[in-house]
């Protein structure tokens, strides 16, 4: 009858002994820390032997990941902006204006003389003097529309004009606000994050929120002021002439020269003029597109200034690279194929569309593409967060306690088995938290806190039940497996309910609240399994070693 | 020995004074609910907009003196509250000052922040902003929205649920208990005004998922006994089944409690709003899984034909349709 097959039992003692080491470095957590800090600036710093001694204090066989601390625990600084998309709408629209104009200035006979007239935001509106030529003024201004690439938009234009009377009237179709609104939040997210990296805080965290909003949370950082101070730099962005190339850092650069390091080749660094031919603020637009042989490339275009000096520049220099530099780092240095006039041109390379989408963004990346409204700002200093850590300790340590000698008083051995069922549960939740990167917390650690109290439901359950089929005067043996396999459809109805609410929680939740979810819900995941398999194997070790006659619960 | 916080053998009688205790609960929804309309609650930051400042100072608080320093900034409604708790040091002031969202949509700007700094540091010299939280109006609106939603898809979620797993007669009386532990909850908020957030709702919601555990773990013994006891009626099998499963309703409400009381005395003030609603959430949802789900269940009367005949080993989770 209590029977457990070999394997299921090899399983179960594979699970707790897997959740106890993934467990384990949160018990040792500064000491992990560090180790994992001198870890990663080694790989990106260089070696140095008190790195190196970091790293070994935390063993390199034993798992490393830990669970992140949230804001609200270590101190740091939230943000919670939504990014004015609008914004590009009318820029868009003034690079579009030149365009307009040069088109129709060779219709003058069919259109007469134009004149831009007034308008919202994100519009061109042309009063043209003859009204009778519309048709003509329309059919020149949609030629210069360009498809969009984006996989919904697919065979829709960029551009919507129409005419009215003698006013035309030129706006960015509905289909290109949605593809130009999704660039403008990307683009903001990459500067952002790009901005952040530079900073070199551990573990912010960067997310796109709904349609136009951006999380910012990072930790360790002193207030939400420095955290829009730091977002709100604008980066630089030059084309530098390359003099050369090679993997010392500390090359004698020569005079008028200076020696930057490649952005993604670790290791290669290039010595550029560093007077700039053009710099970013003359870049209107960089798009991702394809070459002439259908390789990914992109497209970029300078304003009138900046593509006179790029023309020239280019026109003297075919066959010699030159370098697209970004805060001193060299983002790809391409080689001129050809003169480029015009202000408008194509970057290619070994791209994946990919790659050449994030160059593009790169490249726009100079400054925020739109403006940001900051909706939430929360700061929380790190002694309020200690404080919360070690409120919480405590107060999980005691509630341990009390719930473990209360088990053990109310049912004597089969008690203890729960409690140590309980420790394992505690251990399996921290472990799969640190396995997949979870953040814990105050909420979190609530949510921990109320898990040790309704951890012990489903074994409560269970020991209640042989408690009734022993006192209907079943055997030990009989008493025990009746008691679990009639508890668990009360545990599992019981548990999934719960369980509903929890991923409710975490699908509707933000911060906090979600770190409640994660850990309530791993909490039931992990107390259904202790109790119906691990109290189980216990009992059932326990009860093939003595045999009892009869048995008190 | 063994430690018994309920006899071994009980024959309560539940239902007995079922118009009591439904007259009972009824009186303190209302009740609930009309201090809600009157008084409203005390909503946070979260979902009012507006922004909180954590003082820390090694001064006592005067929240006069605060009040005057801080009234040429010109900030609108302002309240200021002093923080206890035992976890803080002898010479460790708390405070939470409060304030209301300003005109335009955003948050509260940094330099704002600084001069209040700088104002209370001539009231209280050395004083830390420990935690800043600001949150626009525009934010906000949406955070009840969703909060709402949130609750309403869980009661809802789980409202399918036991219908597919039991009858709807159960489902009816379990989101009945659930509605009660809510307004309930809300209502103690609204007469004693504690802060109302966003953890609030995440609260709310694990209320919910508790007593459904109560109850659901109350039906299931219904369930089996209707099967066992063909000839006794629901009023009978009702009262059995709660008896049964009323050693393991008290010991996990105890256990529980036990794990919350020690938060909410030492797990620090800034989440003992949270676990208050918890702890009362636990006694509320245990108290209506026993008299609003079961007896709203005894009322609506179940369907006694039971199509399969599974009376001697009771029921197996596979037997979904059962």
């Amino acid at each position: 009858m209590l029977q457990i097959d070999l394997w299921k039992r090899v399983l179960i003692w594979l699970v707790c002994v897997t959740g106890l080491l993934l467990a384990l470095p949160n018990g040792f957590y500064t000491r992990v820390e560090q180790s994992n800090d001198a870890a990663a600036e080694i790989i990106a710093k260089g070696d140095t032997p008190e790195r190196q001694m970091l790293v070994e204090q935390w063993p390199s066989y034993l798992p490393s990941s830990l669970v992140n601390l949230g804001l609200d625990l270590r101190g740091g600084a939230h943000l919670l902006a939504e990014v004015k998309v609008e914004d590009v709408y009318a820029a868009r629209m003034d690079a579009l204006w030149p365009e307009v104009r040069d088109a129709l200035r060779p219709e003058r006979a069919n259109v007469g003389s134009f004149r831009r007239q007034q308008a919202a935001e994100g519009q061109i509106r042309l009063k043209i003097s003859k009204p009778e030529g519309m048709a003509r003024a329309l059919e020149v201004v949609r030629g210069l529309a360009n498809p969009i690439t984006t996989l919904t938009g697919a065979g829709a234009s960029d551009i919507e004009v129409s005419g009215d009377g003698d006013i035309l009237t030129v706006e960015l179709s509905e289909a290109e606000k949605l593809a130009s609104d999704d660039r403008t939040v990307r683009q903001s997210l990459e500067i952002i994050r790009r901005r952040i990296d530079e900073v070199g805080t551990r573990e912010p965290t960067i997310q796109r929120q709904g349609s136009d909003r951006i999380l910012i949370q990072v930790p360790g950082i002193g207030s939400a002021s420095e955290l829009k101070a730091i977002i709100g730099t604008t980066a630089q962005l030059t084309f530098n002439p390359v003099v050369g190339r090679g993997s010392d850092p500390d090359a004698p650069a020569g005079v008028g020269n200076k020696v930057v390091p490649s952005l993604d080749e670790p290791g290669a660094y290039y010595t550029v003029e560093a007077a700039p031919v053009v710099t970013g603020e003359q870049l209107v637009d960089a798009q991702p597109a394809f070459d002439q042989n259908g390789r990914p490339a992109v497209n970029f275009r300078f304003n009138t200034s900046g593509a006179r000096k790029f023309g020239d520049y280019t026109a003297e220099n075919i066959g010699s690279p030159f370098a697209i530099v970004l805060d001193d780092e060299v983002v790809s240095a391409p080689v001129i194929q050809s003169h480029i006039p015009g202000g408008s041109g194509i970057i290619t390379g070994n791209f994946t569309i990919e790659e050449s989408t994030n160059l593009a963004i790169l490249l726009r990346a100079g400054a925020l593409p739109a403006g940001l409204e900051f909706l939430e700002e929360r700061t929380i200093g790190p002694e309020l967060g200690q404080d919360s850590i070690d409120a919480g300790k405590i107060a999980t340590i005691v509630a341990f306690v009390a719930v473990l000698v209360f088990m053990a008083l109310s049912y004597g051995l089969f008690g203890i088995f729960a409690n140590v069922a309980l420790i394992l549960n505690v251990a399996l939740i921290f472990g799969f938290l640190s396995l997949i990167g979870a953040t814990l917390t105050l909420p979190g650690i609530a949510g921990i806190v109320l898990t040790v109290g309704m951890a012990v439901d489903a074994n409560v359950l269970i020991f209640e039940r042989i408690r009734e089929e022993i006192k209907s005067g079943r055997g030990p043996a009989r008493a025990i497996d009746e008691g679990y396999s009639k508890a668990l459809s009360a545990i599992l109805d019981a548990n999934i309910t719960t369980f509903i609410t929890a991923v409710i929680l975490f699908a509707m939740g933000s911060g906090p609240v979600r770190g409640f979810a994660i850990t309530l819900g791993m909490g039931i995941l992990t107390s259904v399994f202790t109790a119906i398999f691990v109290t189980r194997l216990f009992i059932v070790m326990w009860f093939e070693r003595r045999r009892p006659k009869e048995i008190e619960v | 020995m063994r430690l018994r916080l309920v006899p071994t053998e009980t024959a309560f009688d539940f239902f007995s004074k079922w118009k009591l205790w439904v007259g009972f609960s009824a009186l303190l929804m209302v009740l609930s609910l009309a201090v809600f309309g009157l008084q409203g609650l005390n909503f946070g930051i979260d979902f009012r907009g507006g922004t909180t400042v954590r003082t820390e100072s090694t001064t006592a608080i005067d929240v006069g003196a605060y009040r005057d320093a801080m009234a040429p900034l010109e900030l609108g409604d302002i309240s200021i509250t002093e923080v206890f708790d035992p976890n803080f040091d002898e010479d460790q002031h708390v405070a939470m000052i409060r304030i209301q969202a300003q005109a335009d949509g955003e948050a509260i700007s940094g330099e704002v922040i600084e001069t209040l700094r700088a104002t209370l540091d001539g009231v209280a010299p050395g004083i830390k902003f420990v935690s800043v939280e600001s949150v626009g109006p525009k934010v906000s609106g949406e955070l009840v929205q969703t909060a709402i939603l949130a609750v309403v898809l869980a009661i809802s979620a789980v409202l399918v649920y036991i219908w597919l797993r039991f009858e709807w007669q159960f489902a009816l009386g379990a989101v009945a208990a659930l509605v009660h532990d809510v307004v309930l909850t809300i209502g103690i908020f609204a007469v004693l005004q504690i802060k109302f957030d966003l953890a609030i709702i995440a609260a709310l919601l694990t209320i919910v998922g508790y007593s459904l555990n109560d109850t659901v773990v109350v039906f299931d013994r219904v369930r089996e006994n209707l099967r066992r006891y063909k000839k006794k009626d629901l009023g009978e099998v009702l009262n059995l089944s709660i008896n049964e499963t009323l050693s393991r309703t008290v010991m996990t409400s105890v256990t529980t409690l036990l794990a919350l009381i020690s938060l909410y005395v030492l797990g620090g003030d800034v989440i003992r709003g949270f676990v208050f609603a918890m702890i009362w959430g636990v006694i509320v949802g245990t108290y209506s899984s026993i008299f609003v789900a079961s007896t709203i269940l005894l009322r609506l009367g179940v369907k006694r034909d039971w199509s399969k005949q599974v009376t001697t080993t009771g029921n197996q989770f596979s037997n979904i349709d059962a």
